[in-house]
Formats: C-alpha cells, sequence, structure tokens
C-alpha cells in the first residue's frame, strides 16, 4: 500500500471551511473545515447513513455547489466556475461509482462503459490516443475487471450478475481516465470475498492509472485496505456531532 | 448522441411508447383523412363542370339547380319545355348548349338522357373533354354510354342488353322494358358525377316515356290518375301542362315527356348546359334568361352558385376540421401524460446521467427527444394509416359518397397540417423536458424524495 503525502502543491482535492445545507433555514449537512486528497491517493470515507457523506461526494462532483468555503478538485476552485464549466469539469476529470451502481438499464455492457464519452471529448480523446476505440477501451477495462467475454459486452446490463453490476460500474467510472474516482458504497450488497476482490481490482486499475479514489463506506473493516480512513463524523463538524479522535484528517 | 439515448430509452419502455404512438398516429389520420376527403370533395365538385358558363334549369334556388343537375343530388323540382331548349340554343350570345334529362335509373345509378353535343362540349377538371374508353357514342334510340364507375360496379361490357327504371333510388318498382337499351361505350374515368351516370339519348329517353303513356291510355286507372294530377297542377295556378306540385320530384312523372311532336327528342328536360360566344354576356345572359316572360326559368353561373354551396357546407367542414384538430390534441395530451408520469421513475436515471457528466441541456434534450421522436413517429404511422384506410375504404366511399379519391402524395397543405403537428408535439415536450431538467438540477447525484 503507497501512502501519499497530501501537500497543498499536489492535492487533488482541497476543501476549507465547506458548509452546505440544503435549504438556508435548516442546518448544514456537510461542515468540513479541511480536507486533502493527494493524486493517486486511496481515501476512504467511513461513517453511518445519512451524515452526508453522499452529500460531500455531490459537492466534490460539483453536481452541488458549497454555500460557503472552497472546494478546489485538480487546482479549479469548482464554486467558482460557472454551472456549465462546472458540468464540463466533472465530465472530464471524475468518474463515479454509485451505490446501486445504477447502470442504464436499456443499454448494454458496452454502451454504459462507454457512455462518460459521450459526454466528455476529453475522457473520449484520451481513449482514442492510446491508438484504440472508445469501445475498444471499454472492452479491455472490463478484461482488466476479469469480464473479458466478448459475448458479454452486448448484452444488456439487467442480465448481470451484482459482481457484474458492480464490475461494468467499476469501468465507466475509469474510462477516459479521470483523475478522480468517487465511490458511493459501492461495495455494501457483497459478501467480504467478493468485496475484497472487488476492491483489488479497483485498485489495481486506479494504480495503473494513479488516479485517485475516494471511497465512501460504513464498513470498517476495510479500513487497513486503504493509504488513509477518515471517519466522517469527525470529518464534517456538524452541530451536535462530537469529534472523533481516530482516523481523522487532521490526526493524519 | 442523445437522439439513440432517447430512441433507447423509449424502446425500454416499448409498451407506453407504442400506445403513445398509435394515439398520435390515429389522431394524425384522422385529421389528415378529414382534409382529404374535404379537399377532394371541393376537387371533385370543383371539377364536375368546366367550361359551361350558365346553367338553366325550372324556376328553383340556384344551390338546388346545380346540385340536382350537375352532382345529381336531390330531384329537380320542375322541367324546362324542348320550347325553351330551342329558344335558348337559338340566342346569338350562345355558341353551344347541352340538354339534360334526368329523373330515371338503373340499379341505383341516374339515367341522363342527353345529345351529342354532351360528347362534344361537356367539359371537366381543366378543360378535359370526356373520353371513350370502349365502344362509341349514343347513335340511335337504344344506345347506352356508361360512366366508368357504372361499368366497373355492375360489370357491363359492351352489347348488353339494360332496361331502365322509373325514379332514382336502388330499388326499381317501375320498369321500361319494353325498350331495352345496348351498351355502345364505356367513358373513361373523370372522378365526377360523370362516372356514376348511364347516358342515352333524349330519343331513347323519350322512348320510354311514350311507352308508359300509351300504356297509361288503355289502362283507365293510369289514365284517370294521370288526368288528376293535371287537374291538381292547373288548379295550383300552373298553365304549363308540365308542371308539377312543389315538393313532388318531377323525375316520378314523365308521362308527359313522351310522345315528343314536330320531330323534337322530348317534350321536356330537366336541365341545359349552356356555353357562350362570350364569357364576358354571362351575367347578362343570366339575367335575360331569368325575366324570361314565356316560362319561368333559373339562370345560374356554376362558379358562382359552387361559392354559395362552399358557404352552406363552410360551418359544417370547420366543425369537422375542428374536431379533427381536437382529437390530435387529445393524442398530443396523451404523450404528455405518458412523459410526465415516467418523471418520477426516471429522477434516478437523469441523476446517474448528470454524474457520468451529463449537462442539463442534455437531460433536457433526452426529454425533447423523446417527445419529438414519439410526434415524429406518430405522424409517420397516422400518414401511413391514412393511406392504407383510403386504399381499404376507397371502393366504399365511391360507392356511397360517390367520392373518388385517387393515390396522391401529401399536398403543401397536408405537409403544412403534418409541421403543425410536428411543432405542437415538440412544444408540448418542452413541458416534461423542464421539468426533468429543473429535476435534475435539485436532485444532484442523489434524489431525495
Amino acid at each position: 500500500m503507497t501512502v501519499h503525502a497530501s501537500t497543498a502543491v499536489d492535492a487533488v482535492v482541497h476543501l476549507s471551511d465547506v458548509r452546505y445545507s440544503w435549504d438556508a433555514a435548516s442546518p448544514p449537512v456537510v461542515a468540513v473545515d479541511s480536507l486533502r486528497v493527494a493524486r493517486g491517493e486511496r481515501l476512504m470515507l467511513r461513517g453511518p447513513s445519512g451524515s452526508g457523506k453522499s452529500t460531500l461526494l455531490s459537492l466534490l462532483a460539483g453536481v452541488l455547489k458549497a454555500q460557503s468555503g472552497s472546494v478546489r478538485v485538480l487546482g479549479h476552485e469548482l464554486g467558482a466556475l460557472t454551472d456549465s464549466a462546472r458540468d464540463l469539469f466533472r465530465a472530464d476529470h471524475i468518474g463515479v461509482i454509485f451505490q446501486m451502481f445504477n447502470l442504464i438499464p436499456y443499454l448494454s455492457v458496452r454502451e454504459n462503459v462507454c457512455l462518460p464519452c459521450a459526454f466528455s471529448a476529453r475522457r473520449r480523446n484520451r481513449c482514442e490516443q492510446s491508438g484504440a476505440s472508445v469501445g475498444e477501451v471499454a472492452a479491455r477495462l472490463l478484461r482488466h475487471l476479469d469480464m473479458g467475454d466478448v459475448e458479454m459486452l452486448g448484452r444488456q446490463v439487467t442480465g448481470l450478475s451484482v459482481g457484474q453490476q458492480q464490475r461494468v460500474a467499476a469501468a465507466r467510472s475509469l474510462i477516459g481516465r479521470p483523475e478522480l474516482v468517487l465511490a458511493d458504497e459501492p461495495t455494501s450488497s457483497l459478501d467480504g470475498d467478493r468485496r475484497a476482490a472487488f476492491l483489488e481490482l479497483l485498485f489495481r486499475e486506479c494504480e495503473r492509472e494513479r488516479t485517485t479514489l475516494i471511497f465512501v463506506t460504513h464498513d470498517a473493516t476495510l479500513a487497513p485496505l486503504f493509504d488513509r480512513a477518515v471517519e466522517f463524523c469527525d470529518l464534517n463538524r456538524i452541530a451536535g456531532a462530537p469529534p472523533a479522535t481516530a482516523l481523522s484528517d487532521d490526526a493524519r | 448522441m442523445i437522439l439513440p439515448l432517447a430512441i433507447k430509452s423509449l424502446r425500454n419502455r416499448r409498451l407506453t411508447a407504442s400506445l403513445t404512438v398509435l394515439s398520435i398516429a390515429l389522431s394524425v389520420a384522422l385529421l389528415l383523412g378529414v382534409e382529404r376527403i374535404r379537399q377532394q370533395s371541393r376537387e371533385t365538385f370543383a371539377n364536375s363542370v368546366s367550361g359551361t358558363d350558365l346553367i338553366v334549369g325550372a324556376r328553383s334556388s340556384p344551390v338546388h339547380l346545380l346540385l340536382s343537375s350537375v352532382f345529381r343530388i336531390g330531384n329537380a323540382t320542375n322541367n324546362v319545355s324542348w320550347d325553351s331548349y330551342r329558344r335558348i340554343a337559338a340566342l346569338p350570345e350562345v355558341a353551344w348548349t347541352i340538354p339534360l334529362s334526368l329523373g330515371d335509373s338503373h340499379r341505383g345509378f341516374h339515367v341522363l338522357g342527353t345529345t351529342q353535343d354532351y360528347f362534344d362540349h361537356y367539359r371537366f377538371g381543366q378543360d378535359r373533354k370526356l373520353k371513350l374508353v370502349e365502344g362509341e357514342r349514343f347513335t340511335d334510340a337504344h344506345g347506352m354510354v356508361l360512366g366508368a364507375e357504372v361499368a366497373a360496379a355492375l360489370g357491363y361490357r359492351l352489347g348488353q342488353p339494360i332496361v331502365i327504371a322509373h325514379g332514382s333510388g336502388d330499388v326499381a318498382f317501375a320498369l321500361h322494358n319494353d325498350h331495352p337499351f345496348r351498351v355502345v361505350g364505356i367513358l373513361a374515368r373523370t372522378g365526377t358525377p360523370v362516372d356514376r351516370a348511364i347516358h342515352v339519348s333524349l330519343e331513347g329517353l323519350d322512348a320510354v316515356h311514350a311507352q308508359k303513356s300509351a300504356e297509361a291510355a288503355v289502362d283507365p286507372l293510369a289514365a284517370a290518375m294521370q288526368k288528376a294530377r293535371q287537374r291538381e297542377a292547373q288548379r295550383a295556378g300552373g298553365t304549363d301542362q308540365d308542371r308539377i306540385p312543389a315538393g313532388q320530384p318531377a323525375d316520378h312523372e314523365h308521362g308527359d315527356r313522351g310522345a315528343a311532336e314536330n320531330g323534337s327528342p322530348a317534350r321536356t328536360i330537366t336541365a341545359i348546359l349552356v356555353g357562350l360566344k362570350s364569357r364576358s354576356k354571362a351575367l347578362f345572359m343570366q339575367r335575360q334568361l331569368n325575366e324570361t316572360r314565356e316560362e319561368p326559368l333559373t339562370a345560374i353561373l356554376p362558379g358562382a352558385t359552387l361559392l354559395e354551396v362552399w358557404d352552406i357546407l363552410a360551418g359544417a367542414e370547420k366543425t369537422l376540421v375542428a374536431i379533427s384538430g381536437l382529437v390530435v390534441v387529445m393524442g398530443l395530451a396523451g404523450m404528455l401524460i405518458a412523459l410526465l408520469t415516467s418523471l418520477s421513475e426516471r429522477r434516478r436515471e437523469m441523476a446517474v446521467l448528470r454524474a457520468l457528466g451529463a449537462r442539463p441541456w442534455h437531460v433536457f434534450a433526452l426529454l425533447l427527444g423523446e417527445a419529438t421522436f414519439l410526434t415524429l413517429v406518430g405522424i409517420g404511422l397516422g400518414i401511413a394509416m391514412l393511406y392504407l384506410g383510403l386504399a381499404v375504404g376507397e371502393p366504399w366511399l365511391e360507392k356511397s359518397l360517390g367520392l373518388f379519391i385517387p393515390f396522391r402524395w401529401p399536398s403543401a397543405g397536408e405537409f403544412g397540417l403534418m409541421m403543425l403537428v410536428a411543432g405542437a408535439g415538440v412544444c408540448i415536450g418542452l413541458i416534461p423536458a423542464y421539468r426533468i431538467y429543473r429535476l435534475s438540477l435539485a436532485d444532484g447525484m442523489t434524489i431525495r424524495i
């Protein structure tokens, strides 16, 4: 396991004094004083359901905009970007894996994996720079994730097993080599062995491209597999929540 | 990118999408069908008589005269004497005349008594002359020339003997079987009432009625009835022996048409088509004929009277088109409902697309693309259904309404209607598109319902 230094210079993600609430009258659901994630780092954020983890991921992806504070990703202040520029930034630089995989049911395996390239010319170009078409890169990624069966590429995703769907979701997040992958509890529906196998495949791909991974989970047993694990309740200083001491960003 | 995604999404919801397309298609087929029949009716009417400057008949309303003489709708209330016909034909302004004698039928088709002038001067459509596809014109009192539809419907061939009947209904109550006719010619299709007419000479028709008069003479009851009718006519103030009380169609009584005297082919006829040497004289001639002292006549300008017919029908036409338009609106409203009800189950899909890099306009365009696709496919299917319906229903339309609808590609007006429907479909698609756009902005990567 590689440990990365989270300096301001090479930080892929840098949050400071970030506050977000669903509406002005309610208390913030995200209140992060500081968080830095280095390039290539594998960070685990652990916390109970409803603690604001998914909201934080939406802030990092630029889907939501913080009411105050700074959210910098790859040196770009997301709050300073226009809505469309933020959308384009996400399409170009960020891959997402969802808890329930959220594959598009009416698309085939290959079409699902290729989908992000439809929204990002940059990711499409990166695929083509490798001398292969987007479809070939999708097939290669799936092969790396132990789904090399050609017949599988044309199948509807609804016919896949949970493990297969998860790998398709991982390939979708990695296509076009985004610098940052956000994973929202993607292993919650897997048993222990399959969970470890999936993480191994995901880490291998992230390491191959030096992709930064922020992985949200409520499963503390996964912590040793990551470069760093942060207790979300410590990170997210929302009103009434006592700060934890172990595994906090500051503690590292 | 967005349109293939929209089509695949619709394929995933194929049942709802198919029903939506079907409802749009049916409404479009109805709208275009009504428009096509409306246009074709107008064209058929407008094409039925061409180059005729005046139509002259017994005193009646202009519309009634036009409908009964040219379109064979209703019956003439009275007849015109042969003397009047000769007088009009001899006027110096008149280039040609066609006498028309209606009132008999054969198996539901009108029998028209006329002269050779009919084949020489009658024009339809854009100054088109009648053409025979088989045989020749009638040259004697037994010859009969069939309209195209009559020949097709009854399967008659040249040389076939035919017996005509009194009245113009489908059912014959009295047959003129003492004077059988023989088919000598079949006319080419014109798309006008000519196709549904059986043409015989005035002499032939007169011979039939002469026979009828002779029968009346030896039958005391028939003779007494005829006399009673004549007395009744005289009491009503008419001096003309041919006058028949209002409301009683002239064609039910034409014993008086028989036994033409002085070598004339008939004593009375139903109407006269008149061609003038100079069209500019039409109004003058119309006034002159309407003021004839010898016999009360009505002269009409066919084009002007046709406009009156359109005015009468305009309200019904507009109502029909409005109802068809409302059906289209209902079809599009069905699409709106289908798209709006699908939104709640598709919010997650949109959130996923947004997380994968789709911009709000992508989501907006996806829904708009779906609405556009559904509308266009619905229009396409509607056109196919229209042509299929016309192909299947054409024989019925021709038989029951006398409406011949030839195949033709959609007209500019119909294209306009289709564009209007497409535009309305796109506009309606803006509603769910905007709604999902707003939802996708609010939902972010998670859906809080």
